[in-house]
């Protein structure tokens, strides 16, 4: 992928972020917000992360729009503005800040594929060398999730469940309470 | 409330979907070692393939008993991730280190590999179950708001 695809990508990426948050209709916003969820996993992809694109072009384009519109029938398809100035003002400038500091902190980061960087020069070069010969498992990200990671995965699992437990318990029918 | 759909097309296109789905789901389970997806993608689809009929036929023409029992599956994929972590644990070893399950005639790497297929299935079990879980709960809502 060429850095024209990436910036493209990016581009289109943003203009449906925006568009999903700018709106009215909120049935549009979801769709919108499917579409930015699968730019997203394009960009991941090209970036070589092609498992988290995976995932994102899963969970984010495919189940949670899923989700959001099946919580739209239970409420109005229009969004409401009540929303004071003041209210409106505080909000923009917190997200103003919050964008500042995201901004500022992303100068520090590595530069893609940088050998000298240092998460490259941690323990990822001894995953990619050995894991083959270690698990028998020539997908590096499967061998560090399921294998060298094993323990975060359980905990990973564990807060899925619960979720679905949680949202289980607050949305079940009343008058099953007693059985 | 979501009713189902009544046109042709979605039906067929649900009745064609909803195994290759299922059958992609499988795949990206069991090819995990190989190439990109694993648990927490392959339960997402086979969740999929579980609403998509749901969706397209309403909730008579599925597996109407997976309603209120999705969650225990869940929970069942928990216990299999934990116990093929617990049985190294026991035999002596380290929990989790499945170079020490106990299965003859193999290397400790193709161990791994059957360990690592193993909890896989296990997220996928826990996956899968907790979001057609949300999803009956938050469609049983609608359909008690309706009354």
């Amino acid at each position: 992928m060429t850095l024209f695809d990436d910036y493209l990508l990016l581009l289109l990426s943003v203009v449906t972020a925006l568009g999903a948050v700018f709106v009215r209709d909120l049935l549009s916003g979801v769709l919108t917000l499917a579409a930015y969820s699968f730019f997203l996993a394009l960009l991941w992809a090209g970036l070589g992360a092609v498992d988290v694109a995976f995932t994102e072009a899963v969970v984010g384009a495919g189940l949670s729009t899923l989700f959001f519109l099946v919580a739209l029938f239970l409420t109005s398809h229009q969004e409401e503005v009540r929303k004071r100035l003041q209210v409106r003002m505080v909000t923009l400038g917190g997200l103003g800040v919050l964008g500042f500091l995201l901004l500022f902190g992303s100068v520090d980061l590595p530069v893609v594929g940088d050998p000298e960087s240092l998460p490259s020069k941690h323990v990822s070069s001894h995953y990619l060398r050995k894991s083959l010969e270690e698990t028998g498992t020539p997908n590096v990200v499967t061998a560090v999730l399921a294998d060298y990671r094993g323990f975060d995965t359980l905990g990973e699992t564990t807060v899925i469940f619960t979720a679905g437990i949680g949202c289980w318990m607050l949305l079940r029918r009343r008058d099953d309470s007693a059985t | 409330m979501i009713r189902p759909h009544d046109s042709v097309i979605v039906h067929t296109l649900a009745r064609v979907f909803t195994p290759i789905i299922q059958l992609f789901a499988l795949y990206v389970l069991i090819h995990g070692h190989d190439s990109p997806g694993g648990g927490f993608q392959a339960g997402t689809l086979f969740a999929a393939s579980v609403i998509l009929p749901v969706i397209a036929f309403g909730i008579q023409g599925s597996l109407a008993v997976l309603e209120r029992r999705a969650i225990i599956l869940g929970a069942v994929g928990i216990l299999l991730y934990a116990g093929i972590g617990l049985l190294p644990l026991i035999l002596g070893g380290e929990f989790l280190n499945y170079g020490e399950l106990p299965i003859p005639g193999m290397e400790t790497s193709t161990r791994r590999h059957w360990g690592i297929l193993g909890i896989e299935t296990g997220v996928t079990l826990t996956v899968a179950a907790t979001a057609v879980s949300i999803y009956y709960s938050l469609r049983e809502r609608g359909e008690e708001e309706e009354k």
